[in-house]
């Protein structure tokens, strides 16, 4: 499983590509990525559309990186999901926390 | 405390073992290893290195190839199988040069080759290597045993916190395997004051110590909260902010809590993160579904937490399942998923409810194969009964303080905001269980206060009609409105008087519960109905006010002032 950042070219928004599973042995990583992150990055956007899977701990790095970018006022979408990937995020109610596209 | 290990310095002082058949070259490598400070001990075959080895146990062993009796690779197989899980470096020395003959060497158990002549800097050098190889391992052995030995303590320390229910009741089957907890899973149960029971199913993020260490004070909250009566709401509450307060960004805990009623048969569902939780139908099979409706506990802070729960009627027979990812996430050989079809096939297709449970087991088990288990299969369920079953709470206090207060006077008003936000039973409860003629009664008192008290707030301050809680839509509503009443309630009071006093054999407890409702017409209830009640049980029912059950659990029972206030009395000893 990889993960990859992608800023966009106006600065305020990054993008962040996982592809294969979305697991515990990505979260150093993805932690990498948004802590080195510049400041001015505001919006997040987390591309799923090469994720086959995700686990517990991947809620766990989506909450720390929520946790990193404002928590109440963080701006996160999770695009392009799979079935698979929809129904875990469905079942964990992270609607209530992420904007889910 | 961390201790050091007491490392030699690499390639210092070890003990070495030679076993070649060649007296020459055994003297030649003798001198060598030597000199650089080694003990040496000496073998001419394969089977005597093997002796030498039983006996003085080297560090390394430098091993030839082709010796007469036993030859080196089998003597190699032999040295690898006793040294276990240590490692001891063999070495083969030999002439032999073809690939496949030295792989051979390594095949066998032997670590690495030299090549005859022997030449002193090369195998100088590969003794040190080896030997600060040795020492790693060594270093990693010791954390392994101190990492098994730390779980050990942590799973019995755990199990002393989690194992305190009542799992083992009839109506109850769980499976959760012996280290389950150390992948984060966690199944509790315990009764209600009042002869109900809580269910939960938790399941954490992350595997390990960090995993096991949260379901502690889930469980301490847990036991503690539901055997002093307070709500399943109360208890979610509690537990989210615990949690919350406790657990690092990014651990939580995905779990379902169910609450079973045993008196009027009813269950209570919250799901938060684990799949659907399941209601069996004992009479048509079918099979009813609770959606997961909100986020894993540990997540939201108080404020924002959601602990509303759905209500369902339930018949004797009906069975709830829980379960967390494990059994729809099972995967075969060929990397398939169980998935919910194979799993709602198991209930279409077994035979007895009663081996629903067993049934499940054995499916995710065949299906699965010889492949790894990646996450633990961890379900429980549980049987609607009557409470006769499974016997009334007993109700045990920890502090053995005799005799306790024994003449007292306690009066609580509660007031419209203190209605919606309090539950007064615990509270009170703690007080009666100080009296310990009272603490045998303990489920029979709790279930009288929770139903004078829910009658004065519900149908005196709410003026909730009980003919709503008739069938199974009506229930929901009647919750419904229940809460929308308590929410916008502007005025009214709930005033428990409670005098306890000694007589001459044991005492009594006077329970007076006045609201400020409109009153009912108790004496259409049958004031002075027979004693001899031939079905109790079936007296019971969602509408009545539980009068029956009342009077049956208080020695006197008055209604004054046009139903606003209500007395009953309890004497003890009971005889």
């Amino acid at each position: 499983m990889t993960v990859s950042a992608i800023p966009s070219d106006n600065g305020r928004e990054m993008t962040i590509k996982i592809t294969g599973r979305f697991d515990f042995s990505s979260h150093q990583e993805f932690r990498q990525i948004y802590e080195n992150a510049s400041p001015d990055i505001k919006v997040y956007i987390i591309d799923m559309c090469d994720a086959t899977y995700l686990d517990s701990s991947a809620l766990g790095m989506l909450l720390l990186l929520r946790d990193h970018a404002g928590g109440d006022h963080s701006e996160i979408r999770i695009v392009n999901c799979n079935e698979d990937v929809r129904k875990i995020l469905t079942i964990s109610n992270f609607g209530q926390l992420f904007r889910i596209e | 405390m961390i201790t050091h290990p007491t490392a030699q310095p690499p390639g210092q002082g070890l003990r070495i073992l030679i076993a070649d058949d060649n007296q020459s070259d055994r003297m030649i490598l003798q001198a060598i290893v030597r000199r650089e400070g080694h003990e040496v001990l000496l073998a001419t075959d394969g089977r005597e290195a093997v002796e030498q080895f039983k006996q003085h146990a080297p560090d390394i062993v430098l091993m030839d190839a082709l010796m007469p009796v036993m030859n080196g690779l089998e003597a190699s197989r032999a040295i690898k199988a006793l040294a276990e899980s240590d490692l001891v470096p063999i070495i083969f020395l030999t002439s032999l040069q073809d690939a496949e003959s030295l792989a051979e060497c390594l095949d066998s158990g032997g670590d690495d080759f030299m090549s005859k002549p022997y030449n002193r800097v090369i195998l100088k050098a590969k003794i040190n290597a080896f030997s600060r190889m040795r020492a790693m391992h060594a270093q990693l052995q010791r954390h392994n045993r101190q990492m098994l030995l730390e779980q050990q303590v942590a799973k019995t320390v755990f199990d002393n916190v989690a194992h305190s229910g009542c799992l083992n009741l009839p109506n109850i089957q769980h499976s959760l395997s012996p280290m389950a907890v150390f992948n984060g899973d966690t199944v509790l149960a315990e009764r209600k004051p009042d002869g109900g029971m809580l269910l939960f199913l938790g399941d954490f993020t992350g595997h390990g110590l960090p995993a096991a260490i949260g379901a502690m004070p889930l469980a301490e909250i847990f036991y503690g909260m539901t055997s002093k009566g307070f709500s399943m709401e109360e208890v979610l509450r509690e537990v989210n902010s615990k949690l919350r307060k406790i657990l690092p960004v990014g651990v939580f805990c995905c779990g379902a809590m169910v609450e079973l009623n045993f008196h009027n048969k009813s269950a209570r569902v919250w799901v938060g993160g684990v799949p659907d939780v399941y209601l069996y139908r004992g009479q048509s099979g079918q099979v009813e579904r609770f959606a997961s409706a909100h986020l894993p506990l540990g997540v939201l802070d108080p404020y924002e937490f959601d602990p509303h729960s759905l209500d369902v009627v339930m018949h004797n027979g009906d069975r709830v399942f829980l379960w967390s990812d494990g059994i729809i996430e099972s995967r075969n050989p060929a990397d398939e998923m169980f998935g919910e079809e194979r799993l709602n096939q198991v209930f279409a297709r077994t035979d007895h409810p009663d081996r629903i449970f067993q049934a499940i087991l054995d499916q995710v088990d065949h299906f699965m194969g010889g492949s790894d288990r990646d996450d633990d299969i961890t379900l429980v369920t549980a049987k609607m009964v009557d409470i006769e079953d499974i016997g009334m709470t007993t109700y045990e206090s920890s502090k053995g303080s005799i005799g306790g207060p024994v003449n007292w006077t306690l009066s609580l008003a509660l007031h419209e905001q203190s209605l919606a936000a309090f539950n007064p039973l615990p509270l009170v409860m703690n007080l009666l269980m100080e009296v310990e003629g009272l603490r045998p009664l303990g489920g029979q008192l709790y279930t009288l206060l929770a139903e004078l008290f829910s009658n004065a707030l519900e149908h005196g301050v709410l003026e909730l009609d009980s003919g709503l809680k008739t069938g199974p839509q009506g229930f929901g509503q009647y919750y419904l409105q229940r809460e929308q009443a308590l929410a916008s309630l502007s005025d009214g009071s709930v005033r428990l008087t409670l005098t306890h006093r000694p007589l001459e054999i044991g005492g009594e407890l006077i329970m007076e519960v006045t609201d400020t409702g409109s009153g009912f017409p108790f004496a259409d209830f049958g004031d002075e109905q027979p004693e001899s009640d031939p079905q109790p049980s079936a007296q019971w029912d969602y509408s009545g006010r539980g009068i029956t059950l009342i009077r049956q659990l208080s020695d006197e029972l008055t209604y004054l002032d046009g139903g606003r206030s209500v007395r009953a009395i309890v004497r003890w000893p009971r005889n």
